[in-house]
């Protein structure tokens, strides 16, 4: 297949998604396109997969632990072809596979999430039998901000850095809005580097749409040896498409037809 | 029973390298013959039970056959949804053992006493339930663990318990069977988990002629077994150590009420259940105290009409 270039294929993501969740009256498109430039790059310069073979033993690892955000995601797989692309057209219709929350039923998904906080333990238990193992793949686990509010989070947080964990990745996608408002003043994040840092982890805050940075930081994983590594992405909710962008609503809104064509649109226009 | 368990896990970590260990800081003196021999397959991971459901999945998807070990409500109701999203309904091989079923560890309080579990486990799609009666039966449920491909829920009874079975070859058993321990004609008692030594004793004791049955599988159970039980017996007298709703009891009784609509038997016979009452216990005592002190108990008059 031939590579396209990382910001369009960005592009394409995004455009997928929109057309996802307009087909479908579907939720959580905000954050679907903040994490979209992640999944991008992710997929486009930095995993090792195999589409046709997604359980090829030595891929890396790339789990979702923001479950609701996952039509990006099914978009990403089905561009890069682990399934035809017309699958993407029953996103949360009857009887199709493709449920609002990354369903493990669907080629490429390594894990069904829904319930926030679980996917990190998860990809300890990943790390820590490929360390074990002496495997050389990578686990890359991608959370959502308000994820960070759970207990469960910490305690795996903790578990990585106690076993040094160096191939685990920890993407924070720090859009810095949840369900019911800006994480600061719901349960206050900051100082979140610091934070990760006296956890044990080695951190590196970026910003999360800018693509050359995000390869540049992915290409120096891991960033200290004998620690897991935390990736804080700055980025924006509903990136992309202005009346989207850092809007609380869209976290549960669905595009009318007016609003789904501007923006495409605007997108294309990008 | 805890003994056998560690033993039976040890017997078939030496043939199976994928077994994997993990306890939530919990197991001091049992876990260590284990930790000693494989100590690249046997974890601790701390006092974090959501974490170390989750690092079980992530070990089993990479193929190993993990063991969680803690006790009472720590590895069920602590971590929960992680078991039901992420053990379940992934379908993994990872085996959850609870030390301390019911009120082996009573006097420690309500947070210690596991008198839900069964049922809450029971209800997952996917969840084998065990509850073995003795510890010959927790070493069979332990290589049928490894075994099956699935995720079991294994209840133990504190260490110690004498073996009520004597000289039976459980090699054969499948998942789901039922366990015949004492013959009978007309009332049978049907035990899960540690109930069965005591019920043993008191029938022995008392001279009592019924039979006596071992559940050590809540689910599945094996229906032409039970179904044969339900048209043999006029009375059946369930007795666990676990609330009414949810437990032994109650699969009995929905079996039943199968049985019956599906018009699958002639015989109904009466059922009695003996189960702990819809409430907490706040009072400290051994567990054989505890027991009596929640009605766990036969009497000579349950027999009366046999």
């Amino acid at each position: 297949m031939k590579k396209v270039n990382t910001s369009d294929f960005a592009k394409q993501i995004r455009i997928e998604s929109l057309k996802m969740v307009y087909s479908a009256k579907a939720s959580h498109i905000g954050g679907a396109l903040s994490m979209a430039d992640i999944l991008a790059v992710l997929y486009n310069e930095i995993l090792s997969y195999d589409p046709a073979n997604p359980n090829w033993s030595k891929r890396d690892r790339f789990l979702l632990s923001k479950g609701h955000a996952c039509v990006s995601l099914y978009a990403t797989l089905a561009l890069k072809g682990f399934f035809p692309m017309d699958v993407l057209d029953t996103y949360a219709q009857n009887g199709s596979l493709l449920l609002s929350h990354s369903s493990h039923k669907i080629p490429g998904v390594e894990i069904s999430a829904g319930s926030l906080g679980h996917v990190l333990s998860i990809c300890c238990g990943l790390a820590y039998g490929a360390k074990i193992k002496n495997e050389p793949w990578r686990t890359f686990c991608l959370a959502g901000d308000g994820e960070l509010n759970e207990g469960s989070m910490w305690e795996a947080i903790m578990f990585a850095s106690h076993h040094k964990l160096e191939k685990l990745i920890l993407i924070i996608d720090y859009n810095k809005i949840q369900a019911m408002g800006n994480t600061n003043d719901i349960l206050n994040l900051e100082p979140l580097q610091l934070k990760f840092e006296n956890f044990g982890w080695a951190v590196r805050e970026i910003n999360g749409h800018k693509i050359d940075e995000l390869k540049n930081t992915f290409s120096q994983l891991p960033f200290e040896k004998g620690k897991p590594s935390a990736i804080i992405a700055h980025t924006i909710k509903g990136k992309g498409v202005d009346f989207m962008e850092d809007s609380l609503a869209w976290h549960y809104k669905n595009p009318n037809e007016e609003q789904f064509l501007n923006a495409l649109n605007q997108i294309k226009q990008q | 029973m805890r003994t056998a368990f560690i033993q039976q896990l040890i017997r078939e970590a030496r043939q199976n390298s994928k077994i994997f260990l993990l306890v939530g800081d919990l197991g001091y003196n049992v876990v260590d013959s284990f930790s000693s021999e494989f100590p690249s397959r046997y974890l601790n991971v701390g006092i974090a039970e959501q974490n170390m459901v989750g690092v079980a999945v992530g070990l089993a998807m990479e193929g190993f056959i993990p063991f969680i070990y803690s006790i009472a409500n720590f590895p069920t109701m602590r971590c929960m949804e992680q078991i039901r999203n992420d053990v379940c309904y992934h379908d993994f091989n990872i085996n959850i053992v609870s030390i301390g079923g019911g009120f082996s560890y009573g006097s420690l309080g309500a947070s210690h006493q596991a008198t839900e579990d069964i049922g809450m486990m029971r209800i997952i799609p996917n969840m084998t339930v065990c509850a073995p009666g003795d510890p010959t039966e927790a070493k069979w449920i332990t290589h049928l663990a490894v075994e099956s491909a699935h995720p079991f829920y294994i209840r133990l009874d504190k260490a110690g318990e004498a073996i009520a079975h004597s000289d039976q070859d459980f090699s054969k058993m499948k998942t789901g069977d039922i366990l015949k321990v004492k013959e009978g004609t007309s009332i049978a008692v049907l035990s899960t988990g540690g109930m069965l030594k005591y019920s043993y004793d008191f029938i022995s004791n008392n001279n009592i002629y019924c039979a006596l049955y071992s559940f050590p599988f809540i689910k599945p159970v094996n229906k032409i077994q039970l179904k044969q039980i339900f048209e043999k017996f006029k009375m059946i007298i369930t007795i666990e150590e676990h609330q009414s709703s949810g437990g032994l009891g109650s699969v009995v009784l929905e079996y039943l009420n199968d049985f019956i609509e599906n018009d699958e038997i002639q015989n109904i016979p009466k059922i009695r259940r003996i189960a702990i009452p819809d409430k907490f216990y706040s009072i400290s005592g051994s567990q054989n105290f505890l027991r009596e002190n929640a009605g766990l108990i036969l009497k000579k008059e349950f027999f009366n009409n046999g």
